[in-house]
């Protein structure tokens, strides 16, 4: 018996060994890195809280970007959630072609994330590019897509949206999955469609609902690819997200120490509104076949 | 008593027609959106694919999908790149990043999955809920110390960073997932084959992998896009052009091409796209199941 048991760990030992090598050490590490002064070609200096204190009081780059990350998350994940929800709603129902358009409609998930497309994104939104075409076309005026501080961030923001496939999938899955007598029974007792909608369809839906929101989240924090490639960052830092400002210091500037503590301060709130969303979840997500209502 | 049935009838044959039109009226309005919708959503790839055959002058000049004096130059200066490499050796470099990781990362996560799923053993608990807690940590904050110890190995400007957290299992969601996938299958099989005398290894390998070939499947087709889309990976750890991926040649690209050839870049965009769009369209049945069984990034 005991053997069996060693068994079990002997096949987490790439795993174990992994864990520990290239997650909790490099957790660790970055704590401790953050406290110090770090640029990789003499010993980590020993600084105390000086980084934190730079961050906070006098780093006018860190507010900066630290409102656009927070104003980028807030937007983007809302807006996915809510149009993938939408598309999963009217996917869900016997209509001839279904496969079809889910199909399609997750292709975006598919590339999304590459520098090729984030490159696509440069020249549609570009001044003379498709985007402004089309608007012209319609009789609306050009928009300065990559000149406005506001306007630059929301191309991000669409490109995120854009890739809404994977999110609905997992919305169709769980759609497909209620009961439709509930429909029928609720249809019976005079609900409306809007009704059932509200009282069965979303509190059946919490838990993958809970589920997306948290994973969106943890991914929208860490968004690279789109603003390094489509912006840059710019113009006026108006798409200069965390992830970036930490490449910045860490890999160009070589300031280990400030880009760590930049690192956990984006961790911490990613955690906090984590463990915010873990402990709410309680009171809105419901778990079918859970008595205590 | 005839005529009475007949208006019956007839009421209810109403009733049904109006709930046949009202479905048929329903269908439609959803056709309509998720035709606009698709429509929307599709255009910016299509016209990708036809501008990369316009001329340079056309691209921004006509919004629609056809090229009015199609060239293939874009290709074919695009693929010669402005450095001493043409996109092959970038897309061969891809594919030696990609094989391995992909291999290493099926193995070890079967490994890994069979373990927590099967077997019971000290800290199990801590263990799985620390697979739940690489899924959920940002890779922001462990980047940097990663970089310092790869540093230190010596293995910086080599495909190792790359490959080696992949092959420990790192890549947590896929554990997840295949636990999830084995737990769903009753161990009856291979409580026979111990029975018959099979150990852990043997039934691994004959009874676990054949049923979980359609998850592994799914793993693999999703590390594949992964890897092909990944670009902050290669960018901190390779340095030498001759070692970039196909991702980082693109934005090599950008940055030394922008100013007069934008064909050339539509044209290696829509070629760093193609095997990710390949792939997905002949195996989209495994990326489908594989998202609606373990839940998925993206």
């Amino acid at each position: 018996m005991t053997a069996r048991r060693m068994l079990g760990l002997g096949y987490l030992a790439p795993y174990i060994a992994g864990l520990l090598v290239f997650t909790m050490v490099p957790f660790l590490a970055s704590l401790y890195l953050s406290f110090t002064d770090y640029n990789l070609m003499s010993a980590p200096v020993w600084t105390g809280l000086q980084n934190y204190i730079d961050l906070f009081t006098s780093d006018r780059t860190f507010r900066r970007s630290l409102t656009v990350t927070l104003i980028y998350v807030f937007t983007t994940v809302p807006l996915k959630l809510a149009f993938a929800l939408f598309i999963a709603y009217i996917l869900n129902y016997r209509l001839r072609g279904i496969n079809f358009f889910r199909t399609a409609f997750y292709v975006p998930s598919i590339l999304g994330g590459s520098i090729a497309i984030a490159v696509l994104w440069r020249y549609i939104f570009a001044t003379d590019g498709l985007v402004n075409m089309g608007l012209t076309a319609m009789g609306f005026e050009a928009v300065n897509w990559f000149g406005d501080p506001g306007n630059a961030l929301f191309t991000i923001t669409l490109l995120r949206c854009w890739q809404f496939g994977s999110a609905m999938v997992i919305f169709l899955a769980a759609l497909q999955s209620i009961d439709k007598s509930l429909y029928e029974a609720a249809a019976i007792d005079g609900a409306s469609k809007l009704h059932s909608f509200i009282f069965i369809t979303i509190p059946l839906l919490t838990p993958v609902i809970f589920f997306n929101l948290i994973m969106q989240m943890v991914q929208a924090f860490q968004e690279f690819n789109g603003p390094y490639i489509i912006t840059g960052g710019g113009p006026l830092k108006s798409t200069y997200l965390l992830p970036l400002y930490i490449y910045d210091e860490a890999f160009k500037r070589f300031d280990m120490g400030y880009a760590s503590a930049i690192a956990w301060v984006l961790f911490v709130i990613i955690m906090v509104l984590t463990l915010v969303a873990f402990w709410s979840s309680k009171k809105w997500v419901f778990y079918a076949g859970d008595k205590r209502s | 008593m005839t005529q009475m049935t007949d208006t019956t009838l007839d009421l209810a044959r109403q009733h049904a027609n109006a709930r046949i039109r009202k479905a048929r009226i329903n269908a439609a309005i959803r056709y309509v959106v998720l035709g606009i919708v698709g429509l929307v959503m599709l255009y910016p790839l299509i016209w990708l694919v036809g501008a990369s055959f316009k001329t340079n002058s056309e691209i921004f000049a006509n919004p629609g999908f056809l090229p009015q004096n199609p060239t293939a130059d874009g290709y074919i200066e695009g693929w010669k790149t402005s450095t001493p490499y043409t996109f092959g050796t970038f897309f061969l470099n891809s594919f030696k990043i990609i094989v391995p990781k992909v291999i290493g990362t099926v193995i070890s996560c079967t490994f890994v999955a069979y373990g927590f799923a099967r077997f019971d053993f000290p800290f199990k608990k801590i263990l799985f809920g620390s697979v739940i807690a690489i899924l959920l940590l940002p890779n922001v904050v462990t980047r940097i110390p990663q970089y310092i110890l790869f540093r230190d190995l010596g293995w910086l400007d080599s495909f190792l960073p790359l490959w080696v957290p992949s092959a420990l299992a790192g890549d947590a969601f896929f554990v997840f997932m295949l636990v999830q996938f084995l737990r769903a299958i009753p161990g009856d099989m291979e409580e026979a084959a111990r029975v018959d005398g099979a150990n852990s290894w043997q039934t691994l390998v004959f009874i676990v992998v054949p049923m979980l070939a359609p998850a592994l499947i799914s793993v693999a087709l999703f590390q594949f896009m992964w890897t092909m889309n990944d670009f902050l990976g290669p960018l901190i750890y390779i340095s030498s052009v001759d070692k970039y991926p196909v991702s980082l040649a693109l934005k090599l690209s950008i940055d030394t091409t922008e100013a007069f050839a934008w064909n050339r870049i539509l044209a290696m965009s829509v070629l760093t796209i193609t095997p990710a769009l390949a792939v997905f369209f002949a195996a989209q049945k495994y990326f489908i199941e594989g998202i609606s069984a373990g839940g998925i990034k993206g």
